[in-house]
């Protein structure tokens, strides 16, 4: 086993460890965490296979501003794990069935002759960057697909944008007017309460 | 040089590629320990002199030997993790702060030949690295089950994450002018031009033609290292120390020289990207290393200045800034560069 192969298997067991980590952590903050290995892990993958620009991109925007943004979310939900886990048994079919369908279509996508590139193929002849040849294929043969992706990004992002704009802020400029005519009775309630006691 | 190869051959055999490259890591990341430490005196000082006082003057010469007590003393400390805490995560937070510091240096270059691995996306590889250098402060300020740590972990998590975009936009217009992510290659591209050609060759470095990027480019270096006057994070007078609050000894200090190591680095990458690397700035000396780490001192010099100068930014302030003053600069300066190239006008050829 040369050096390579052995790079790939440890990569890979971490790999596979971090990802069954990811769904079985008990804490959700860990699980992400272990997400982030993950990301960072196929990063190392995908740079063993000689495709350094998607690797560092991996990391770049999964692990150094996604899961930022996500672990921020993560940390400030209250996750109460029992309630979450109240309904295991009841969901566990519908989720098996959709699970197994989705790695069903992974298996048939994968296995298609779409993807079956050879590996002499894919290499990018020496002295030109994978940075530059992935920048040549995706404004010249793949131009549309391209802005299509791009624009439903943008829709995707107009729709977050819309989805959380809460109207125009009212202006925090006083009206001295109104401020003289304010009453006691409107700025204070003096609320009757029984002593707690314990 | 070749005798020390040829020693090393003999000595470790087939093993001495993987000796000499740890060899290189240490050559690396040695001076630069040292550089943190009298970073920390060089602060000191220059604050001192700038508020009219004298600063560390006890502990040898000029005060020269304080960092090295200061480290001894933290290291002497007792590490205390809070009983409420995660104690993992807690423990792991303060290397990941600390790694991506260190590891950016790997491709970060001296001269042209003198880099401990000259690969073609260096530059990607800079800015994939130093992203992750937020999670150490967040999870620091996560895993210490405080509240002053939390808050000062989501306030620099927020600030990190918002000026890392308008750093790749300026990144980008370098990498435009200089086609190539290569930072040797960008170097090199910088001594190229009208102005080079006429001995005047600080003239034709990237800071004159990008401008807006540079400044953009060097606040939001300050900013992405949390310093002053964007500490927000640590806002001694709001949320004590922010997220290392709970740290002690040695734990703290392993923060402290991220943060300064991460200073250290930004300079190299300004010094690099925008002011030559380790070009001459006149024809008529050589170029050598010692322009690049003058030109670092001077960089690190303008964040002490800033620290002494700036009062902290309010939070919505620094938002403000980032997202609706510097984003716009940074969207409209993309295009304008993109024209130059394409017009006849263009003085990268």
């Amino acid at each position: 086993m040369d050096f390579q192969t052995f790079v790939f298997f440890a990569l890979s067991a971490i790999l596979v460890f971090a990802g069954l980590r990811v769904i079985t952590a008990r804490n959700p903050v860990h699980a992400a965490l272990y997400l982030i290995l993950a990301f960072f892990t196929c990063g190392g993958v995908w740079a063993l296979l000689q495709a350094e620009f998607l690797a560092i991109a991996i990391i770049l925007v999964y692990v150094g501003a996604v899961m930022v943004l996500f672990l921020f979310v993560v940390m400030m939900l209250d996750i109460n794990m029992d309630r979450i886990r109240q309904g295991f048994w009841n969901y566990l079919p519908l989720g098996a069935v959709l699970g197994l369908l989705m790695v069903m279509e992974m298996g048939l996508v994968l296995g298609s002759k779409y993807f079956q590139v050879p590996a002499a193929d894919a290499l990018v002849p020496a002295g030109v960057s994978n940075t530059k040849a992935i920048g040549e294929l995706m404004f010249t043969d793949y131009v549309y697909p391209f802005e299509l992706a791009s624009i439903v990004l943008l829709v995707g992002m107009i729709a977050a944008i819309v989805l959380t704009h809460r109207g125009p802020r009212p202006s925090k400029n006083t009206n001295p007017n109104q401020q003289v005519f304010v009453k006691a009775k409107d700025r204070i309630r003096v609320l009757q309460m029984p002593v707690e006691k314990d | 040089m070749d005798a020390v190869m040829n020693f090393g051959q003999g000595i470790f055999g087939g093993a001495w590629q993987a000796v000499w490259t740890l060899l290189k890591i240490v050559l690396i990341v040695a001076p630069l320990m040292l550089g943190v430490a009298y970073l920390t005196w060089a602060e000191r000082k220059v604050i001192g002199y700038m508020q009219v006082r004298i600063g560390p003057n006890r502990v040898g010469p000029w005060g020269l030997i304080q960092p090295i007590a200061d480290g001894l003393k933290l290291l002497l400390k007792e590490i205390i993790v809070p009983s409420g805490a995660n104690k993992a995560i807690f423990i792991i937070a303060p290397m990941l702060a600390i790694a991506p510091a260190l590891a950016a240096w790997a491709v970060v270059p001296f001269n042209d030949t003198l880099v401990l691995a000259n690969i073609d996306a260096s530059l990607l590889y800079i800015m994939a690295i130093t992203s992750m250098g937020v999670y150490g402060i967040i999870l620091s300020g996560w895993a210490s089950n405080s509240k002053y740590a939390f808050l000062g972990a989501m306030r620099s998590a927020a600030q990190m994450v918002s000026y890392e975009i308008s750093m790749g936009f300026s990144l980008i217009c370098v990498l435009m002018v200089s086609n190539s992510l290569n930072l040797v290659d960008i170097v090199k591209a910088q001594d190229q031009g009208a102005f080079a050609a006429w001995g005047l060759g600080f003239l034709s470095w990237n800071w004159l033609p990008l401008l807006p990027m540079f400044l953009v480019y060097l606040i939001s270096g300050v900013a992405e290292t949390n310093r002053a006057p964007f500490d927000l994070s640590e806002g001694e007078s709001e949320i004590v120390a922010g997220f290392h609050v709970e740290y002690s000894g040695m734990a703290f200090a392993i923060f402290f020289l991220a943060e300064y190591a991460n200073m250290i680095l930004i300079s190299a990458l300004t010094s690099i990207m925008f002011l030559g690397g380790w070009l001459s700035p006149v024809g008529f000396l050589p170029d050598g290393i010692l322009w690049l780490f003058a030109k670092m001192a001077f960089v690190l010099f303008l964040f002490l200045w800033f620290r002494a100068t700036f009062p902290r930014y309010r939070y919505d302030q620094l938002m403000r800034l980032g997202w609706k003053v510097f984003l716009p600069i940074c969207l409209i300066w993309l295009p304008v560069v993109g024209i130059w190239m394409m017009s006849p006008l263009n003085i990268w050829k």
